[in-house]
């Protein structure tokens, strides 16, 4: 029928990219209008960092098939790297480029601490590299804290105990201040741009996965000795996913620091929680299945802010839901049951 | 297979549309009523940008934020009762300009971002002045969006020097920094010591900013800091090395701009080694006589700069404290004193800028801002407190010894 023969994957990845497209083209419909409440208005640049979290995880876990509990280590470097070039830069750039600039700033040192990581820990393999991963995480959130740079007209000064030992004259301005963090990023993000990061984050990883170099990765996920006997290169390529998933959550750090006027890296934003919370987003949307990355992050952020009426019980229905969710989706009992509804479909189909 | 990921998708989708709609403003606007949904938002978003007359009228509506679950929920819960407890006193006695008021409080999880997501909340319910936040971190990430919406906020323990950056946000405590300088010139004006010691959380926005403080102003001051050691939120139960550091170095005085919590260890701890300096601590120790298992006797001679004790003798403090033990079953501590005072801050400022409930809250903001400036309130945390137009109180902090297990004014 058609001139061109459309692969499956092919469909698959457009219908994923048609979706964000749809959800961007409804939710600009109903800013327009006005029908968006205040509190939507505030979630959509969250829903957006925490879709490209989600999917950028999901290079790891899903594609890569290691377990990484770091994720969040890699939103705070770039969170940082990004504020902290926003902090310096504010006013001697126009904004629109200073925040595509701190962006690919948040983004490259995220990769570049994906590989420096990457080296040593890609040599472990599944427990061991999730306890790593996790401790590496950890490492990141406690540099920060103690991290305390300012900047006057004689440079850059820089301390690991605190702000007064930075000795910063008296026009000088403490831009990471230990566990106070940095404050006043200026707020650029927007729900566009995120859409826009998403659309990038998509369009890379999709390929990736279609591309020679994709392939190679999922069969080192597949049968590691099998993939090591017919020459691919083992260490290249689990690099590349790491670095590349790292970059992304960078990216995402990037925007969630230019969301909120204060950054500081506590146990909840950047801690482990985070990054099991990432996790869960991927194991609940399907490892390896992009698009239901995209769904679950969605779905699991919105939960908590729907079921807020429920005051104090949320976090308990939040956790029941969850539960529930995985079984529904895991079970061997429902996923009989789904492949029962489905040959029943198909059975009318079939009268039809 | 392929079948069915597509009716998943579509499920899915479609599962996203309404939680969409059902999150705009009303709840209630359930799922079925999608297409109806839209219009009712819209009057709703309507009239809250015109006043929010309809459904506001016979109320002010004031909201709070703050963390009541979580690591922080003992700040977050105490502030939520005490203020509940006020807007009942208040609005028993007639109200603001005989108006009563609605109190709606949000959990924040000490999370910016949540705390976003609770003030987006409120004002989806129709917020016109804000009692909140709790915490530092979050309050400062709120008050960019109150200074853009320009929304009338009042923090009651916000204390970092960002919360009240904006001419619309007002605070209740002091500033990191102010209780820092106070101390230092504390000690130094009456001599309690020549050789100080300082133990403080590093990974604590509270602590460290009073700790930087302190030792800024020490420099002017007639004694030395000796020793400053710093612990973590991930050690905080072994402070021996730091108290060790700090007996070697000859300190006569500990400060510890910390929480009463690893306090209570740090005190226990000192007795065990048999080091006995002076110790001094900031509005943090407060409640650490009320500490589970804590040997009451070693708090002996501890001196704290706080706005607030529970055991003071005026009546207004004293009824606060019995009422708030009635409905709560707990000693209310600093936090709660706060958020009293500053639900009676926001009733004094509004009867003094004639606000009603039909006005929209810029308007409100506008005059509660030059009203805040002009009231002076008797409060649980200080005796004529006024505000200027930066947001800083004007109070004298209180400097309380625990003499015989109670708190005494020096």
């Amino acid at each position: 029928m058609k001139k061109m023969k459309i692969t499956k994957t092919t469909k698959n990845n457009l219908i994923t990219y048609l979706m964000v497209l749809l959800a961007y083209i409804a939710v600009q419909i109903l800013l327009i209008t006005g029908n968006i409440s205040s509190l939507m208005k505030g979630l959509l640049v969250p829903l957006c960092i925490y879709v490209m979290l989600a999917i950028s995880l999901n290079l790891t876990v899903g594609i890569l098939g290691e377990l990484s509990l770091g994720h969040a280590g890699f939103m705070c470097v770039g969170a940082f790297s990004g504020a902290f070039f926003s902090k310096c830069m504010d006013g001697a750039m126009p904004d629109g480029l200073r925040f595509l600039a701190a962006l690919l700033i948040g983004a490259a040192v995220a990769g570049i601490f994906g590989i420096l990581i990457g080296i040593p820990v890609l040599r472990l393999k599944g427990d061991y590299l999730a306890i790593v991963t996790l401790a590496f995480g950890e490492i990141i959130k406690n540099l920060v804290n103690v991290l305390y740079i300012g900047k006057d007209k004689s440079g850059f000064h820089f301390s690991m105990k605190d702000s007064i030992s930075l000795h910063l004259d008296s026009e000088g301005q403490v831009i990471i201040n230990g566990a106070q963090g940095i404050t006043g990023t200026p707020h650029d993000a927007s729900f566009t741009i995120g859409i826009i990061l998403i659309f990038i984050s998509l369009f890379v990883i999709l390929n990736l996965i279609n591309s020679r170099d994709g392939r190679a990765i999922m069969s080192i996920r597949d049968n590691r000795i099998a993939a090591e006997s017919i020459g691919i290169n083992i260490t290249k390529y689990k690099l590349m996913a790491f670095s590349i998933s790292a970059s992304i959550a960078g990216a995402a750090g990037v925007l969630y620091a230019h969301n909120l006027s204060t950054l500081t890296a506590l146990p909840k934003n950047f801690g482990y929680n985070m990054s099991i919370m990432i996790l869960v987003f991927v194991v609940l949307g399907g490892i390896g299945n992009i698009r239901g990355s995209i769904i679950s992050a969605v779905i699991l952020t919105l939960l908590p802010e729907l079921l807020r009426g429920l005051s104090d019980y949320r976090m308990l229905i939040y956790a029941i839901v969850l539960i529930a969710m995985m079984l529904l989706n895991w079970s061997p009992k429902a996923i009989e049951w789904k492949e029962g509804l489905k040959r029943f479909s198909r059975k009318e189909k079939g009268v039809k | 297979m392929k079948k069915l990921n597509k009716v998943m998708s579509v499920v899915m989708a479609s599962a996203m549309t309404v939680a969409l709609f059902a999150g705009c403003g009303n709840a209630d606007a359930g799922t079925e009523a999608a297409d109806s949904a839209p219009a009712e938002e819209n009057a709703a978003s309507e009239a809250e940008a015109a006043g929010d007359a309809a459904d506001a009228a016979g109320a002010f509506k004031i909201g709070g934020i703050g963390p009541t679950t979580g690591s922080a929920a003992v700040y977050g819960v105490a502030v939520q009762n005490a203020a509940q407890l006020a807007v009942d006193e208040i609005n028993a006695a007639g109200g603001i300009n005989g108006v009563p008021i609605e109190f709606k409080f949000e959990d924040d999880e000490c999370d910016a971002e949540k705390s976003v997501n609770a003030y987006n909340t409120l004002k989806d319910w129709g917020m016109q002045m804000l009692m909140g936040t709790v915490t530092s971190g979050c309050s400062v990430a709120v008050s960019e969006n109150t200074a853009q919406d320009n929304m009338f906020q009042l923090t009651p323990s916000g204390s970092s020097v960002d919360c009240v950056k904006y001419d619309n946000a007002f605070r209740v405590c002091f500033s990191d920094p102010n209780q820092g300088a106070a101390s230092a010139l504390y000690i130094g004006e009456n001599a309690i010591a020549s050789k100080v010691a300082i133990i403080y959380d590093s990974s604590d926005i509270y602590s460290s900013g009073i700790y930087e403080k302190f030792t800024a102003e020490a420099a002017n001051q007639p004694f030395e800091i000796v020793s400053a050691e710093a612990f973590t939120a991930d050690n905080k139960t072994d402070f021996s090395v730091q108290l060790q550091k700090a007996k070697d170095a000859g300190a006569e005085l500990v400060f510890l701009p910390i929480y009463y919590t690893e306090a209570s260890l740090i005190l226990s701890q000192a007795s065990t080694m048999g080091y006995s300096p002076i110790f001094f601590g900031c509005d943090g120790l407060d409640g650490i006589l009320n500490v589970e298992n804590f040997d009451t006797s070693l708090a002996e001679g501890v001196m704290l700069l706080t706005p607030f004790a529970a055991d003071a003798e005026d009546d207004l403090t004293k009824n606060f404290v019995t009422t708030y033990q009635e409905k709560f079953g707990d000693t209310p501590n600093q936090f709660a004193a706060d958020a009293y005072d500053a639900i009676y801050a926001i009733k004094a400022a509004g009867e003094k800028a004639g606000i009603t409930p039909d006005m929209d809250m810029s308007a409100i903001c506008e005059a509660m801002k030059g009203a805040m400036t002009e009231i002076t309130l008797d409060g649980l945390t200080g005796v004529g407190m006024t505000w200027d137009a930066s947001g800083e109180p004007d109070k004298a902090p209180k400097a309380v010894q625990i003499k015989d297990g109670v708190y005494t004014a020096m």
